[in-house]
């Protein structure tokens, strides 16, 4: 089947988010399940099914688990990283709208095989809405029993709070998060040690992404064999995609792992306007951007490495033929300046100076040694700074210039177009506003 | 002003929230707590936050100065953001900021004279499959351009609360940072204002109206029709050793072969009545 809709499937019933629903349609069966087995059967479930993490590293989950220590008197705890923001992705907030219950349930689940008494939804601050169904969510399992005391009298105990955060695209790096958590500047920590033994409060943490947590009630329903059904042997199961910018049917397609982008282009009506696909990420915007010759590169972790990419958060952005690639990459760059927490030298500095040199451009004031700059200050940028920011912020930089570095050197460069927000290529340079016109005949 | 005890008893059910010894882990809630209270985030704001948790002034100012939700000057009743990521940039998102930036008169992160709207543009909102986008304290208007975009602002300097696409109906910037708290919307309406609309069911529509399913659910779960409350509905099989799947396990290649379900597929629900999701 092309399309797979299992974390989708109750996204179109109505009052999909409460709990009387989620009974009706399968609703806290796994967990009865889970409950009444051992733990450590449950993290070789996962393990056996080959789940790996939804939130962009592709680390398996069950391996995860099975890292935090057991029999070790320290509080355990379950970290949901809820904190979606990697430009392109839009998959978990329709998750926790639609379907709350199916992460609760999963996080319920998950929290009993790492023998973790407190959970934490650390949820995105913008994404209000998803509050709202969470936080009603969660109030509805308490009143069932699914959540406090001795649940199900199973004698297993777990509380859970949803968490807001505040606006910093850095807490979705894990460690940043923890620290968020914990009341701090959302600043990534170190490594070693690991969350597995020294993450939340310095205790064992497992840190998981709200689609990843929400896949484990499946798997323990219908089995690994079932799980196996769909996707490639190293990444099994069903992904969901999220489709944006030119293409006709933007939206959220829940398919195997491993679909192609030429499948999924089929299945949302093609690029907008008939057009030619010039350049997407398979991830967000920090994976390397890919062009048409990628159309048919299985789209999963190791596919996308083969490609020369990553899979990422499996945010497709489509860019059509009409696009002005130094325009895209100057944007992302200011993102990733702008998301830049400071700690590390090389990407807060590397970051804003890039934008310098990339708004230079695009007025058609550079010369041809700044492309040289750009690729020898991202390549002393990655690598070199303690999280994986300052690597994705290298990514469109170098895979802009790899496809696309006609259109970075200056005698391309001189349609200067307008920029209204804050920090554009326009502003604080004193030079005449631009025509408008951005992102050249994309509307 | 001083905060009211409502406030100091609001800060004490937040710091119940997290184990003992860590209230820290509160000063997030906390700091959009004070915000309710005086539409940003003052010195006495952070005051009250770091006598509450026993932290200096100085730690709750570093925490308040990092994130982007936690205002320095005071926030109008209605914070309007305008997505100017890429994939609300390849639709119009920078033309829909500089109709509402020229609209209210005002640039990035600047307030009405009058005080009663805010502006910013806004990194990427996690809606892209809706784009462009825009919101007023967080709630979503999707697919805006220019003149709609417009049409908005002009409702709420009318002083009225034109209604999101998704999300529940506007409330005041203060109600909505109550909420950030981690406090419940009072409202009934907030909870059941729509959550997600046709992209977000995009490939379950099609998948629908195809009759491809892939849960394959077995017996007993297909069943479920009544709820799980009481007992004995989970799978009679021991735990962790879930019921075979129903259909035959296909070679673990992609994609899955395009042949019919083995099951017969179920009415797809519903379909027409997303309304209310």
């Amino acid at each position: 089947m092309p399309v797979t809709p299992v974390l989708t499937r109750r996204w179109n019933t109505p009052e999909s988010w409460t709990i009387d629903t989620y009974h009706r349609l399968d609703g806290y069966v796994a967990l009865r399940t889970a409950l009444a087995g051992d733990p450590d059967d449950l993290i070789k479930l996962i393990k056996d099914s080959g789940l790996r993490g939804r939130g962009g590293a592709g680390f398996p989950t069950g391996m995860k688990w099975g890292f935090i220590p057991q029999g070790d008197g320290r509080p355990h705890y379950l970290v949901i990283n809820a904190d979606e923001g990697e430009p392109g992705t839009c998959k978990d907030a329709p998750l926790m709208k639609a379907d709350p219950h199916s992460l609760v349930e999963g996080i319920i689940i998950a929290a009993y095989a790492v023998r973790a008494s407190r959970a934490f939804i650390y949820l995105r601050g913008e994404l209000i809405h998803a509050g709202r169904r969470l936080r009603a969510a969660v109030a509805e399992a308490y009143a069932a029993g699914y959540l406090g005391r001795d649940i199900l009298g199973s004698g297993f105990d777990l509380e859970l709070v949803v968490h807001s955060g505040a606006g910093a695209y850095i807490c979705g790096e894990e460690t940043a998060l923890l620290d968020s958590l914990e009341g701090r500047r959302g600043q990534p920590r170190l490594r070693p040690p690991f969350p597995a033994t020294h993450g939340l409060y310095a205790s064992p943490t497992v840190v998981n992404n709200v689609e990843t947590i929400a896949t484990v009630p499946y798997i323990v329903n219908y089995g690994v064999d079932w799980f196996r059904t769909m996707g490639r042997e190293r990444a099994p199961g069903p992904k969901i995609f999220s489709l944006s910018g030119h293409v006709t049917r933007p939206g959220q397609y829940e398919v195997p792992m491993g679909t192609t982008l030429r499948e999924l282009l089929e299945l949302a009506g093609g690029v907008r306007g008939g057009r030619a696909l010039k350049a997407w990420t398979p991830g967000g915007s920090s994976t390397p951007m890919l062009t048409a010759e990628h159309l048919d590169a299985p789209l999963d972790f190791e596919g996308m490495q083969e490609a020369g990419s990553l899979l990422g958060t499996a945010a497709l952005m489509i860019m059509d033929d009409t696009t002005d690639m130094l325009r895209v990459v100057r944007r992302l760059t200011q993102f990733y300046a702008h998301e830049s927490c400071g700690k590390c030298t090389p990407c807060r500095e590397g970051t804003s100076w890039m934008v310098k040199i990339l708004s230079r451009l695009e007025r058609g004031q550079g010369d041809a040694s700044d492309v040289d700059t750009l690729v020898d200050a991202c390549d002393n940028i990655f690598g070199r700074a303690f999280c994986a920011l300052a690597d994705g912020a290298t990514s469109p930089i170098v895979s802009g210039i790899k496809y696309f570095r006609d259109e970075f050197i200056p005698v391309s460069a001189v349609t200067t177009k307008p920029d209204p927000t804050p920090g554009g290529a326009a502003a604080g340079d004193g030079s005449p506003a631009p025509t408008p016109g951005a992102y050249a005949g994309a509307h | 002003m001083a905060f009211s005890p409502e406030t100091h008893a609001a800060a004490a059910e937040i710091i119940a929230r997290y184990p003992a010894g860590r209230s820290r882990s509160a000063l997030l809630p906390l700091l959009h707590l004070v915000q309710a209270e005086q539409g940003c985030v003052t010195t006495e704001g952070v005051s009250f936050c770091a006598d509450t948790l026993g932290l200096t002034q100085a730690e709750v100012g570093a925490v308040a100065t990092f994130y982007t939700m936690y205002k320095r000057r005071p926030v109008g009743d209605y914070l309007v953001s305008v997505c100017t990521n890429l994939s609300c940039a390849l639709l119009g998102g920078d033309e829909v900021y500089a109709r509402v930036a020229e609209r209210l008169g005002i640039g990035h992160d600047e307030t009405t004279p009058d005080g009663s709207i805010t502006l910013e543009h806004a990194e990427c909102l996690a809606a892209c499959d809706y784009a462009p986008v825009m919101t007023v304290n967080y709630e979503f208007y999707d697919q805006v351009d220019p003149d709609a975009a417009q049409a908005i602002v002009a409702g709420l300097q009318a002083g009225e609360r034109p209604a999101p696409t998704r999300g529940g109906p506007l409330c005041s910037f203060a109600e909505t940072s109550r909420q950030l708290a981690g406090f419940a919307d009072p409202r009934p309406e907030g909870v059941a204002g729509p959550g997600v609309g046709e992209p977000s069911v995009a490939g379950l529509l099609l998948a629908e109206a195809a009759g491809w399913r892939a849960d394959q659910a077995p017996a007993p779960l297909v069943a479920a029709t009544a709820p799980t409350a009481g007992q004995g509905t989970g799978p009679a099989a021991p735990a962790m050793a879930p019921p075979a799947p129903v259909a035959p396990p296909a070679p673990a290649s992609v994609p899955a072969p395009a042949a019919p379900p083995a099951a017969p597929p179920a009415p797809a629900p519903a379909s027409s009545e997303r309304k209310g999701n």
